[in-house]
């Protein structure tokens, strides 16, 4: 065990550190920023090899070796500089590794370099309002009419539809097939004729998500990605991706400080929230719970350099990160006790309401990528070996 | 950068898990505490027979050498298979505070002795590190201790303790020392020997090499560690006893775990305990490698495992439903131990404060 850098990472640690200070005028600001200025700051990481790393030079990435700790102290370096990350996006994160794996060569040429320059911006068309959990039993169909399927149906839970030039989509296009072998993963233009996009407002007060409906959308056969039919097992590479995005233990370690922060400052009658023992007693019950969760990660990377498959240790992550960070937010509220239900503005709103949106929108995110209840069964299928559910009839 | 166990480290874990498995299996168990022993001799031969006693010992005293994190691996080990030994007190406490605050003297009359399994050490630092209860306290004077300690690890049948003062001081007793009286304090853990000791002008080597109260916070991580490994152990066993169970047994014509009633409790118990094994590796390399981060480590992994270890031993034997509450199936030797590992040292809620007090966030 040793947690050190070697001299080479130690270099490139300085050189990560150095490249940001040196461009500090080229960062983006956090608020307001054009779309040039972010367009030409992830085209600069591209060309330093700070985005889009690993990915080849002739699909518009940088071309460097695959290395987990190079990318780690990215990650660290940024965080520690303050500095803008490059683009997260879902077409960065899930549909560019999808046609990596199964793409045909010439749909990696068309649509991975922009995607990953920003240019192209992508939605995920999986969930629909019958198809949850149970992804498999979706509806939107496709019929084919010449060289064109034509889609009718609807998606919900669509995150940036209203922003995207793009979509990829699961369609069920093979009408007598088994449930799982009659999908297929379709991608196509947003301003495709038919399609419509409606906000979905949550409970935060915001449209975070959306509907789109299809109505006689027209896409020629050819934008499939892997063969038709083939939908199921290409959606699952992407919720792979999916899954590993959403537990951060660098976002639950600064909320955490944001919060012991917070409880410094605050005040009841005089007495500041910190020295509130039972407050102060949950406060550091989490922080046990958040250094758990970044030596857990420490532990993850381990293995994967050593080339062992982290097993049930990867599958805890989604589930136990989500809860965290959501029962960091109610910390947060509840020692903030009536100012912790300020929300949408005024003076006495603390954090501009974060804590609030953050509980609600956490409470969201415990539920999408795989509820709960799905990662439980994951945990205790995949990670354990406990035995299935039994079918029941089809439903 | 590698958070990872070596392949040395994974051998012994190996050799420990195996000797375990021989040397003290459920009816061994069960002999011990059925009263009679003090310690069980046969195993900690065998363990010694490993360099188990030795292990945190330098060469140069016939140990091996090692370092805390195998410490923390021999004690996890111990708490899978709930094993009686005197490890946490003749094995972790007493070399450390004798390799740390020793004269040498002192070091090459006990340790040797220690490594070689000849000796018992048995330790005394409770009031010191988590309080005062039932108003237990020793007084130190001129070489000798008078007063009282509640909860002496190990100290049953030992030949030396390492015991605390009101102040921090630390000592060493030789347990034929006049005025010393031991007595037994029964627990629901009957895989521990936990005693209550009286000292009546009772002559005490002082043990007062380096800073007194860094060695003192030293004793505490480790031991806090060592216990967090235990339960880690203990609780790991559970969860495994429990998905065997869920996968052999039947009900309603099905395998109770492909309920997801059941099977989500199972879940659950993976998914606090597994992220819990990086934080006792952490706060074991820590007091190795990365000494400014060593307490507050050893603080949360005592707490969060007593926490987890708790969730997991209440819910491994609900897993198992009635006969997970009989004596016949023995989990109950398993959870006990965690409730008394939750307890030794300082609750959860104890060290807690204690962790905020380390960061400045409470008053010390």
């Amino acid at each position: 065990m040793d947690l050190a850098y070697g001299p080479e990472h130690l270099a490139f640690e300085a050189e990560v550190a150095s490249f940001l200070e040196r461009h500090r005028d080229r960062w983006p600001p956090a608020i307001g920023a054009s779309r040039e200025q972010v367009l030409a700051w992830q085209r600069l990481l591209i060309d330093n090899g700070y985005a889009a790393r690993t990915i080849a030079k002739a699909y518009g990435g940088h071309g460097a070796k695959p290395d987990i700790l190079a990318s780690r102290i990215i990650a660290e370096q940024f965080a520690r500089a303050g500095a803008p990350g490059a683009l997260a996006n879902q077409g960065i994160s899930m549909l560019v590794p999808t046609l990596l794996e199964m793409g045909t060569e010439e749909q990696k040429r068309r649509w991975v370099a922009p995607t990953l320059a920003g240019e192209v911006v992508w939605c995920q068309g999986y969930s629909e309002p019958g198809a949850g959990s149970d992804l498999a039993s979706l509806r939107t169909h496709a019929f084919e009419d010449g060289d064109d399927f034509v889609i009718n149906g609807q998606k919900i839970w669509t995150s940036t539809a209203a922003q995207a030039d793009m979509i990829f989509c699961l369609v069920r296009t093979e009408a007598d097939a088994a449930k799982h072998a009659g999908i297929s993963y379709l991608i196509f233009s947003m301003k495709t004729p038919g399609i419509e996009v409606r906000p979905l407002k949550t409970m935060t007060g915001r449209a975070e998500f959306n509907e789109v409906f299809f109505t006689d959308v027209r896409v020629p056969r050819t934008q499939v990605v892997g063969a038709r039919g083939e939908g199921w097992r290409v959606a699952n590479a992407t919720l792979k991706h999916e899954r590993g995005m959403l537990g951060d233990p660098g976002a639950a370690e600064a909320r955490l400080a944001a919060i012991i922060q917070l409880m410094r400052q605050e005040t009841v009658d005089g007495e500041r929230l910190i020295d509130n023992l039972i407050l102060r007693d949950r406060l550091m019950r989490l922080q046990a719970r958040v250094m758990a969760m970044k030596y857990h990660g420490l532990r993850l990377v381990s293995a994967q350099l050593s080339g062992e498959s982290p097993g049930l240790a990867a599958l805890v992550v989604k589930l136990q990160g989500c809860e965290i960070n959501h029962q960091l937010a109610a910390l947060a509220i509840d020692a903030l006790g009536e100012l912790g239900v300020l929300y949408g503005g005024g003076a006495r709103l603390r954090d501009h309401g974060a804590w609030q949106q953050r509980y609600m929108f956490d409470l969201g995110l415990i539920i999408g990528g795989g509820t709960a209840q799905i990662q439980k069964n994951i945990i205790a299928e995949r990670g354990l070996g406990l035995p299935r559910e039994p079918k029941t009839v089809e439903g | 950068m590698d958070f990872a166990l070596t392949q040395d480290q994974r051998l012994m874990q190996e050799s420990v898990n195996g000797a375990l498995g021989r040397l003290c299996p459920l009816p061994r168990v069960r002999e011990f505490a059925g009263g009679g022993e003090a310690v069980a001799r046969d195993v900690w031969s065998g363990l010694t027979k490993l360099g188990v006693p030795g292990l945190l010992i330098g060469e140069d005293h016939g140990g091996v050498g090692l370092a805390l994190l195998d410490a923390a691996l021999v004690a996890e080990a111990l708490g899978a298979h709930v094993a009686p030994t005197p490890f946490l007190g003749s094995a972790v406490i007493a070399p450390l505070a004798i390799m740390s605050a020793g004269s040498a003297a002192q070091k090459s009359a006990w340790l040797p002795k220690l490594a070689a399994g000849e000796a018992l050490a048995g330790v005394a630092i409770g009031e010191a590190v988590s309080g005062a209860r039932g108003g237990a306290g020793v007084k130190a004077r001129d070489g000798r201790l008078s007063g009282s300690t509640l909860f002496a690890i190990d100290a049953a049948e030992a030949d030396i303790l390492i015991v605390a003062d009101n102040v921090g001081g630390l000592h060493l007793v030789e347990a034929a020392a006049p005025g010393l009286v031991a007595i037994d304090l029964p627990t629901i853990d009957l895989t521990r020997r936990l005693s209550e000791l009286t000292f009546d002008d009772t002559p005490a080597e002082p043990l007062v090499s380096g800073d007194a109260a860094a060695t003192l916070g030293a004793l505490r991580d480790a031991a806090w560690t060592m216990l967090a490994a235990d339960m880690l152990g203990a609780s790991g066993a559970m969860l495994d006893k429990a998905v065997a169970y869920a996968k052999e047994r039947r009900q309603f014509g099905r395998l109770i775990g492909s309920f997801q009633a059941v099977k989500h409790l199972c879940a659950e118990m993976a998914a606090e305990l597994e992220p819990c094994r990086a934080l006792v590796w952490y706060a074991a390399h820590a007091a190795s490698a990365l000494p400014a981060e060593a307490s507050l480590a050893a603080a949360h992994a005592k707490a969060h495992l007593s926490e987890v270890s708790r969730f997991v031993a209440r819910t491994a034997t609900e897993v198992h439903g009635g006969i997970g509450f009989t004596d016949l199936l023995g989990l109950h030797y398993w959870f006990k131990r965690v409730g008394v590992g939750r307890q030794l040292l300082g609750g959860p809620e104890r060290v807690r404060h204690l962790a905020a007090e380390m960061q400045g966030l409470a008053a010390a």
